[in-house]
C-alpha cells in the first residue's frame, strides 16, 4: 500500500513538474470523492483542467477514454477531498510564539481596521509547511489585538510571496467584542469598577466609531483622510465581512444587536463557545458562526463535560451556518489539527460529511470565497487533498498528494526530512 | 450560717485587708477602689450548663466572689435589679488580631526575584518565619475593636499578629478598659502558624507545597539549632521556634483539606494542633474527626447570591450554591461527631453578624448546650485556664454579659459588658422600661400613645384624632422628651420627668404657636407580653440539600442506607464486588494481541479472568456490562499532569526545590479529574513545575473521584521528583526583570546539578556519621537529592534540545546516579543512541512544537523514533484538556512514523506505566492486575472514540449514563437553590454579587504566588 501510495504521489509530481510535454487535463479515476457539501460519491471520476475542476461525477458505468486526457491517474482506495480552509488564525505570522522577533500579529492601539494581516503572512513561515500536510490548504491569516484588530486575508498556504498566495485580500475586518464584566472572586470593588469603567468606554467608543465611520462613509469629501474610516468602507459597502469575536452568552445578545443597530450587511460571529445558551436568537440574528475550536475545556466547572465536543452538533441541528476555527493557545502550530477537531466533533453527533464541510465548504461560504474553493464542484480552484484514509481520524490522515489551484505541493516538511535524516543516523530504514 | 457561707464571709474580710501592690507612681492620693456589686434577680448561667432561673452574682475586685441561686448580697455591694435580664459567662474568641499593628502591605508582584529575607539582624533565612513576634509586647488597647466583641458577647481573645507562616506566640487578653498590664490573662498562650507568607517580600515560598516545605525545615532546623550548641551561629528565629514549641500550637487554614496537610505535620513533628477552620469543614467531617485535632470554628456563613440575571448565576458553581445552603451546619456537623471545637466570631465581615449567624448554627442543629460550650468552657480549656475563666465561679475573672433576653432569642443584645468587674455599657440595663400603653393629657387634649418593640429599639406612635402618627421620644433618666404632630403640619414638643414608681412623666410642652402647657404621661398598662417579648427561635424545619462527594458539580451524594456517621466515600466506591465485561475487543497490550469478542472478569478490583463466555456470576453486588461492539483497554495513564493541585505547581523561587511534595497539596475536587475520567484516564502523575532546574517531589494519584487526598494518592507509588532544563529554568521568557536567580544559561544549569549532588554526597556521608555523635541537621532538599543517588527516587526531567540531554545524562553518570524518565524530551529523536544505551525512558508530546525557540526542531515523528530505537516512550499531557483525549494523541503516532496501533495504544497505557514503575500492577490488561480499565465505543486510537465507562481498582467512576444522571441533578438542584435564594431575596435578606471564579489550569511554567489574588487571568502564559 505504502509503496502503492509513493508511486501516486512521484508519479504526479514528475508529471506535472515536467516542463516537456503540457499535464493540463487530468483525470482521476476511482477516489471516494468527499464532496465538502455533504455528497460522497463512492467511486468518482475527478477531472481537473488547468487550475479549476472541469467536472467531477461518479464514474460507475462510465466508458473512459483515456486519450481525452493528458494523463489519468488511478486513485482506487483512496479518498479525495476538497482542500480544508483554517479560519481566523495567525498562521504565518509568527514562528517561534516566544521568541517576539519572530512574532508579527498583533499591533498597538485599539482600533485598527486598517491594519492588515497579509503584508505580514510569510510564505516561508516555518510552522506552514507541517500544516499543510495534513490537508489543510487555505487560512484566513488574522491579526488580533485591540478591539478591531484589523482585516483578515484568505491565503493559499504555498506561494512564493504573499501577493502570490492570496486568494481573497481583505475579506473582513475583525473586532473584539467587549466582553461583559464579571466581578472576579477575590478581587477588590475598586479593581472590578475600574474594569466596568473601561468597559462601558469601551462600548461607547466602538458604538461612536462605528457611527462616525459610517458618516465617513456616507460622505463624499473629506477635508482629511481618516485612514481607520477608510478601512471601514467596505464593511458598509457589503463588500467585506465583520467578525465580531465573542464567546459569553450575554456578550453574544449584545453582538446581534449591534450588528443590528449599525446595520452590518456581512456580520460573522468568531467564537460562540456559549452559543448553545442563545441558539434561538443565534437563528434568528442569521449570523454564520465561526465555532470555538473543539479541543477545548468547557468554561465553568458545572458545564456538561461534552459541552464543546457537542456544540457543533447542536448549531447543524439548528441549521445554524457554522464551521470551524482554532483561535487560542499554540493555535498556529495547532491548525494541522483541524481535521482532527472536525473529526471529534463526529463523535458527538456530527455526521462526517457535516465535520469535513464545517472544515471546508461552510468555511467558504461564510468568508464568501465558495465559488473558488470549499468544495469539488465544477468550475472551482483545483484544490484539493487526496488522503490514503479517512482525512479527519489522526489514525488513518495521510495525505498522498495536494493540489492548490492544480499545482501539487510540497508534501515533505522539515519535520519529515529531520524524521528521515534521524532514521538514517541510526539505520532504521 | 453554714460553714460555706462563713468562710466566704471570711474570705470576703480577707480580701479587703490585701492591698494590692503597684509600681506606677501616682500623682496625687492613691485613689483604691474595692467595688463590690451585686446582680440579683437575674437569669444566670454559672457555666455552659448550669442555669438559674432567678440567681443573683457578687462581683468583687474584678473576680466572681459568688454566684448562685442563694446567695447573700453583702453589705458593701453596688445591687443591680436585673429582672428579665440574663447574665454569661464573657465569650472567649480564641483567633483574634485585636490591638496588634497593621501589617505592611506586600510588595507587586514581579519585580525581580528577592532571594534573601529583608530583614535585618541576627535572624533565620526567611521572612515569613515570625517566630520572636509576640503578641503581649505589641498589645495596644483598641477601644472601638473592643466594644465590637463586647457587643458581641466576647470578654477575652486570644490575640496574634496575623502575618506569616510562623506567627509567634499570641496573647490571651480580657478586653478591658484597663491598661494593658490588666489586660494580659497569659503573655505566651499559643504559638501561631498558617500557610500563607503575609507580608513576606522574600520569594521563596510562593506556593502552598513550598509554604509546608518551610514549616518543615524549620522544624528540623530548630531541632538541630537546640543540639548542635557549639558548631553554629547565634540565631533569634530559631531561638524563638524553640522556645514556641513549649506552647499550645494554633494553625490557621484556608479550606477543609488544610486539616489532614496540618494533621500529617502534627505527626510528625508530635504536635497537637488547635486549628482555625475556614467555615467549610462538614464537606468532609469524617475527615475531620479522622485528623483527631481541635477546632476553632468561624460562623462565616455566606449571604445568598443575586440570581436575578440568569447568565450572570451561572457563574456562580454548584458547590457555592450548596455551600450557601449548608454552611450554617458546619458547628452542628462537628458536635454530632463529638469533634471538639470553640467558635470564634473572627472571619465575619462585622462583630454585629455574631449573634444572628449563632442563632443560624442553631437552627441548623447546634444546641444551644453546645454552643455556650463552644463559646465559653471550651475555649478557655483548649487554653488551660478552664478555673479561671469562662465560667462565673467564686474567684474566676468577673468577665460576662448581660442581655436583654436569651442570646438565642431573636433580637436579642448585649446591654452591659464586665470585664475585670469593670462595666461598658450600651444600654443601661436598669434603665427602667418605658414600654407600654399611655394616655397623654396635654393642656386639654387627651391622646393614645404606645411605646413598644425591642428595649433597646423601641417602637412608638400616638393617635391623634383617629390617625396613628409618629411618636418620637428620647428617655435619658430622667428626662423623658417627645415630639409629634398633632395637627398636619403642627409639631408639639414637650419634656419631663419619669417617675417609675407611678409609671407617669409629667412636664411642661410647647405648641406650634409658642405657648406652653403642662402634660401628664401616664401609663395604663405594661406593654404586654406579646409586644415587648422578642421573637422566639425559628423552627427546625429546614429542607436542605446533601453533602455531596467531592464538594463540586459531579459529586455524588452518600446513598440513603449508609447512616449518618459513614460518610467517607467508601459507602459508594466499593458499590461492586464484581464486574463482568462481556464480548468486548479487549485490548491487552500483551505483545499485539487484541482479542475479538472476549469476556474480562474482575472481582475485588482485580482481573481474575480473560476468556469467552465466562458465565455471569452469581455474587450480589455484581455488574454486567455488555461491551458488544465496544472496545476494552488499560486505563490511560498520564505521565505529566498538573491538575488537582492547590496553591500553585511550582516553587520556582530558588535553582532547587527538591523538598517540596505535590503530594502536600493534592485537591481532590479539581473538576479536571472528572473530565479526564470521561477521557478514560485513570492514573496521573502530578509533576511539579518546570520553573527550575530542580524541582520537586511527584506525586502519583488514581483518579478516583470523590475520595480525598489521601485517597487519591496511589498506594505504594515509586517516589519521583521533578527536573528541568532549558528556558524556563534559565527563565528566557519571564520577562526583563528575571535576570537574576542562577541560572540563566544552559551552562549554569548543569553547574547546579554538579554543586547539588556533590552536596547531597557529603551530606550522605554526614548522615552516616550522625550516629557517631556527629551534629546532623536534616535537610529536606538534600535527603530528597540523597535518594536519588540510592535509587530510591526516580527522576522525571522536563527537557527540549539534545545538548541538555546529554548534558544530564553525563552528570548522572559522573554522579553515579540515573535518569528514569526525560519528559517532553522533544529533541530525543536526535540523542535517542545515547538515550537507549543509558536505559532512560522518553515521555513525550504527540505534535506541540513552535511555542518557543528550544522546542523549533521538534518533530512529531519523536515518538516513533524513539520507539524504534527501542526507547520505552510515552505520550503526556501537561494540559487539562488535551489530557481528555491522549487516546487521539498516542494514534498521532500512527501518522507520524507508522506505529502500529497496539504500539501507540501502550504510549498512553503500558509505557507510561513502566516509566513509573507500576506496569506490574496497571497497563495491561492479565489476570492478576488491577482493574483499571475504559470500555471505548469505537477503536480508542479513533477520533470517532469515546470513553464509555472508566474503571478503577474494578469499580466505575465514570459512567455516560451516569453522567447524564449527575447533569439533571446538577440541574435540579441549581434550580432549587436558586429559587430557595430568590425567596430569601424577596423575604429580605442580603444578597452577594455573583462573582466568577476563573479555574487555574496549571502547565509547567505556571508562576503564580499562594495567597496573592490574581487578578489579571489574561496574564501572560508561555507554554512549557
Amino acid at each position: 500500500m505504502t509503496k502503492h501510495v509513493l508511486y501516486i504521489s512521484l508519479l504526479f509530481l514528475s508529471l506535472s513538474l515536467s516542463a516537456q510535454k503540457k499535464q493540463d487535463h487530468i483525470a482521476f479515476i476511482n477516489a471516494t470523492a468527499h464532496i465538502g457539501n455533504g455528497q460522497v460519491i463512492e467511486k468518482s471520476l475527478f477531472v481537473i483542467k488547468g487550475d479549476k475542476i472541469e467536472s467531477i461525477m461518479d464514474i460507475t458505468g462510465i466508458k473512459l477514454n483515456p486519450a481525452a486526457f493528458d494523463t489519468v491517474i488511478d486513485l482506487s482506495d483512496q479518498h479525495l477531498y476538497p482542500a480544508l480552509i483554517n479560519p481566523n488564525n495567525i498562521l504565518g505570522l509568527h514562528d517561534a510564539e516566544a521568541v517576539r522577533a519572530t512574532v508579527d500579529f498583533a499591533e498597538v492601539g485599539q482600533l485598527n481596521p486598517h491594519i492588515r494581516a497579509l503584508i505580514a503572512y510569510n510564505t516561508d513561515n516555518l510552522i506552514i509547511p507541517t500544516v499543510k500536510t495534513n490537508g489543510v490548504l487555505y487560512t484566513q491569516v488574522t491579526p488580533r489585538g485591540g478591539l478591531i484588530s484589523g482585516s483578515s486575508s484568505i491565503m493559499a498556504l504555498e506561494g512564493w510571496n504573499w501577493e502570490d498566495a492570496v486568494l481573497k485580500a481583505d475579506d473582513g475586518i475583525h473586532l473584539a467584542f467587549p466582553s461583559n464584566v464579571e466581578a472576579r472572586a477575590g478581587e477588590s470593588d475598586e479593581h472590578y469598577k475600574k474594569r466596568l469603567t473601561q468597559y462601558t468606554s469601551s462600548m461607547e467608543e466602538l458604538h461612536r466609531f462605528f457611527e462616525e465611520a459610517r458618516a465617513y462613509y456616507n460622505t463624499e469629501t473629506h477635508p482629511e483622510i481618516n485612514l481607520r474610516f477608510e478601512a471601514m468602507k467596505t464593511i458598509f459597502a457589503g463588500t467585506s465581512r465583520l467578525y465580531v469575536h465573542a464567546n459569553k452568552a450575554k456578550d453574544l445578545l449584545q453582538v446581534f444587536s449591534f450588528v443590528r443597530q449599525h446595520a452590518i450587511k456581512w456580520p460573522v460571529l468568531v467564537g460562540g463557545k456559549e452559543a448553545y445558551k442563545v441558539l434561538g436568537e443565534l437563528k434568528q440574528s442569521g449570523i454564520p458562526v465561526m465555532l470555538n475550536r473543539v479541543h477545548d475545556l468547557p468554561s465553568k466547572e458545572d458545564d456538561e463535560v461534552d459541552i464543546v465536543f457537542k456544540l457543533p452538533a447542536l448549531l447543524q441541528k439548528d441549521s445554524i451556518l457554522f464551521c470551524l476555527q482554532l483561535e487560542g493557545d499554540m493555535e498556529a502550530m495547532q491548525s494541522r489539527n483541524l481535521p482532527f477537531n472536525a473529526g471529534s466533533a463526529v463523535a458527538y453527533g456530527l455526521s462526517k460529511e457535516q465535520a469535513l464541510a464545517a472544515i471546508s465548504l461552510n468555511a467558504a461560504k461564510i468568508m464568501g470565497v465558495h465559488t473558488l474553493i470549499g468544495s469539488l464542484e465544477d468550475g472551482k480552484l483545483a484544490s484539493f487533498v487526496v488522503s490514503n484514509g479517512d482525512l479527519l481520524d489522526m489514525k488513518t490522515n495521510a495525505v498522498i498528494l495536494a493540489c492548490i489551484a492544480g499545482k501539487p505541493i510540497q508534501l515533505n516538511n522539515k519535520q519529515s526530512e529531520l524524521y528521515f535524516r534521524y532514521l538514517n543516523k541510526y539505520k532504521l530504514r | 450560717m453554714n460553714r460555706k457561707s462563713l468562710l466566704l464571709l471570711v474570705l470576703f474580710f480577707l480580701a479587703f485587708a490585701i492591698r494590692s501592690q503597684t509600681t506606677f507612681p501616682n500623682n496625687g492620693a492613691p485613689h483604691p477602689r474595692h467595688s463590690v456589686h451585686a446582680f440579683i434577680n437575674v437569669s444566670l448561667f454559672l457555666d455552659y450548663e448550669t442555669f438559674i432561673n432567678n440567681g443573683t452574682l457578687v462581683i468583687k475586685d474584678g473576680l466572681v466572689f459568688a454566684a448562685g441561686e442563694k446567695v447573700n448580697v453583702p453589705k458593701e455591694a453596688i445591687v443591680h435589679d436585673l429582672k428579665g435580664k440574663f447574665i454569661y459567662p464573657s465569650f472567649i474568641d480564641l483567633f483574634s488580631d485585636y490591638g496588634m499593628p497593621e501589617t505592611g502591605a506586600q510588595r507587586p508582584a514581579r519585580n525581580g526575584p528577592q532571594m534573601q529575607s529583608n530583614v535585618k539582624g541576627a535572624y533565620g533565612w526567611n521572612q515569613a518565619i515570625h517566630a520572636e513576634t509576640e503578641a503581649h509586647k505589641l498589645l495596644q488597647h483598641q477601644k472601638d475593636k473592643a466594644d465590637e466583641y463586647k457587643k458581641a458577647g466576647f470578654g477575652i481573645v486570644l490575640t496574634h499578629k496575623r502575618d506569616g507562616i510562623v506567627r509567634g506566640s499570641a496573647s490571651l487578653v480580657n478586653l478591658s478598659n484597663k491598661k494593658e498590664n490588666a489586660c494580659i490573662v497569659k503573655d505566651r498562650a499559643a504559638a501561631v502558624y498558617s500557610f500563607s507568607k503575609g507580608s513576606s517580600t522574600q520569594d521563596y515560598p510562593s506556593s502552598l507545597a513550598g509554604s509546608i516545605a518551610l514549616l518543615r525545615q524549620t522544624h528540623y532546623d530548630a531541632q538541630w539549632y537546640a543540639t548542635a550548641k557549639e558548631n553554629r551561629d547565634y540565631n533569634i528565629s530559631l531561638e524563638e521556634f524553640n522556645r514556641l514549641q513549649q506552647l499550645p500550637s494554633l494553625f490557621e487554614t484556608r479550606d477543609k483539606y488544610d486539616i489532614a496537610r496540618i494533621a500529617q505535620l502534627g505527626k510528625e513533628f508530635g504536635m497537637n494542633y488547635l486549628v482555625k477552620g475556614s467555615g467549610n469543614e462538614y464537606q468532609r467531617i469524617s475527615d475531620m474527626k479522622e485528623s483527631g485535632l481541635k477546632f476553632i470554628l468561624p460562623l462565616n456563613f455566606p449571604d445568598a447570591y443575586d440570581v436575578q440575571d440568569p447568565f450572570d448565576a451561572e457563574m456562580i458553581t454548584l458547590s457555592e450554591l450548596k455551600h450557601w445552603e449548608l454552611a450554617p451546619g458546619n458547628p452542628s456537623a462537628f458536635e454530632k461527631r463529638f469533634i471538639p471545637f470553640c467558635l470564634s466570631s473572627s472571619d465575619l465581615k462585622n462583630k454585629e453578624q455574631f449573634f444572628p449567624q449563632l442563632r443560624k448554627a442553631i437552627q441548623y442543629g447546634l444546641s444551644e448546650k453546645m454552643a455556650l460550650k463552644a463559646l465559653t468552657y471550651q475555649p478557655a480549656a483548649f487554653m488551660n485556664v478552664q478555673n479561671q475563666l469562662g465560667a462565673l465561679k467564686p474567684g474566676y475573672q468577673a468577665n460576662f454579659f448581660i442581655s436583654s433576653a436569651s442570646i438565642f432569642d431573636e433580637g436579642a443584645v448585649v446591654l452591659q459588658h464586665w470585664v475585670l468587674g469593670e462595666a461598658e455599657t450600651f444600654y443601661d440595663p436598669e434603665k427602667p422600661d418605658v414600654r407600654g400603653e399611655y394616655v397623654l393629657k396635654a393642656g386639654n387634649n387627651n391622646y393614645k400613645v404606645s411605646i413598644k418593640g425591642e428595649l433597646s429599639k423601641p417602637e412608638s406612635k400616638i393617635q391623634v384624632d383617629t390617625s396613628n402618627r409618629k411618636f418620637t421620644f428620647s428617655f435619658a433618666p430622667p428626662l423623658f422628651s417627645f415630639s409629634f404632630l398633632y395637627d398636619s403640619l403642627k409639631t408639639v414638643r414637650a419634656t419631663g420627668q419619669y417617675n417609675a414608681n407611678e409609671r407617669k412623666i409629667t412636664g411642661r410642652g410647647q405648641w406650634a404657636n409658642g405657648d406652653w402647657f403642662d402634660f401628664e404621661m401616664l401609663q395604663n398598662a405594661a406593654a404586654d407580653s406579646a409586644t415587648t417579648n422578642l421573637k422566639k427561635r425559628p423552627a427546625q424545619n429546614l429542607q436542605l440539600g446533601k453533602v455531596i462527594y467531592p464538594f463540586t458539580a459531579y459529586g455524588e451524594a452518600l446513598p440513603e442506607s449508609e447512616g449518618a456517621f459513614r460518610d467517607s466515600w467508601t459507602a459508594f466506591k466499593t458499590r461492586y464486588k464484581a464486574i463482568l465485561i462481556k464480548n468486548a475487543t479487549v485490548w491487552t497490550n500483551r505483545g499485539d494481541t487484541v482479542l475479538q469478542d472476549y469476556d474480562v472478569y474482575v472481582v475485588d478490583g482485580r482481573i481474575v479472568r480473560i476468556a469467552p463466555n465466562i458465565d455471569a456470576p452469581k455474587l450480589a453486588f455484581a455488574k454486567i456490562i455488555d461491551a458488544k461492539g465496544k472496545h476494552l483497554t488499560p486505563g490511560i495513564i498520564d505521565e505529566h499532569s498538573h491538575i488537582a493541585l492547590n496553591g500553585g505547581v511550582n516553587e520556582g523561587t530558588e535553582a532547587s526545590s527538591a523538598e517540596v511534595r505535590m503530594g502536600d497539596v493534592i485537591d481532590p475536587e479539581d473538576i479536571n479529574i472528572y473530565r479526564q475520567l470521561s477521557g478514560g484516564v485513570t492514573t496521573a502523575q502530578l509533576l511539579h513545575g518546570s520553573a527550575n532546574p530542580i524541582g520537586g517531589q511527584s506525586a502519583l494519584i488514581k483518579l478516583r473521584w470523590g475520595q480525598n487526598a489521601e485517597g487519591l494518592k496511589y498506594e505504594k507509588a515509586a517516589p519521583f521528583i521533578k527536573f528541568a532544563l532549558g528556558e524556563n529554568v534559565k527563565q528566557s521568557n519571564w520577562g526583563d526583570h528575571n535576570v537574576i536567580r542562577f541560572p540563566q544559561s544552559r551552562m549554569g544549569v548543569e553547574q547546579v546539578y554538579m554543586d547539588f549532588f556533590i552536596r547531597a554526597k557529603e551530606y550522605k556521608t554526614l548522615k552516616q556519621n550522625s550516629g557517631k555523635g556527629a551534629v546532623f541537621r536534616i535537610d529536606l532538599e538534600l535527603e530528597a537529592l540523597s535518594e536519588i543517588l540510592e535509587n530510591k527516587r526516580f527522576i522525571t526531567c522536563h527537557s527540549y534540545v539534545q545538548s541538555e540531554i546529554n548534558m544530564l545524562l553525563h552528570v548522572a553518570d559522573s554522579l553515579g546516579f540515573k535518569v528514569n524518565t526525560f519528559t517532553h524530551i522533544l529533541e530525543g529523536y536526535k540523542v535517542a543512541d545515547k538515550m537507549k544505551a543509558h536505559g532512560v525512558h522518553a515521555s513525550t508530546f504527540s505534535d506541540w512544537w513552535a511555542y518557543k525557540n528550544e522546542v523549533m526542531e521538534a518533530i512529531p515523528y519523536n515518538a516513533a523514533l524513539l520507539t524504534k530505537m527501542g526507547v520505552v516512550t510515552a505520550m503526556n499531557s501537561d494540559d487539562a484538556e488535551m489530557a481528555r483525549r491522549l487516546n487521539q494523541e498516542a494514534a498521532k503516532a500512527i501518522k507520524y512514523g507508522g506505529v502500529s496501533e497496539t504500539d501507540a495504544l501502550k504510549m498512553v497505557t503500558l509505557n507510561p506505566a513502566i516509566l513509573l514503575h507500576i506496569d506490574d500492577r496497571v497497563g495491561s490488561i492479565q489476570v492478576g492486575k488491577t482493574a483499571d480499565l475504559v470500555v471505548w465505543t469505537d477503536n480508542p486510537l479513533s477520533v470517532y472514540a469515546k470513553a464509555d465507562k472508566t474503571i478503577i481498582d474494578g469499580q466505575i467512576y465514570f459512567d455516560r449514563e451516569e453522567d447524564e444522571r449527575l447533569k439533571a441533578y446538577i440541574k435540579s438542584e441549581r434550580a432549587r437553590l436558586i429559587a430557595k435564594m430568590l425567596q430569601e431575596k424577596q423575604a429580605g435578606a442580603g444578597t452577594q454579587k455573583v462573582k466568577s471564579k476563573p479555574h487555574r489550569l496549571y502547565h509547567c511554567d505556571t508562576m503564580e504566588t499562594y495567597g496573592k489574588e490574581v487578578l489579571n487571568s489574561s496574564e501572560l502564559e508561555v507554554h512549557d
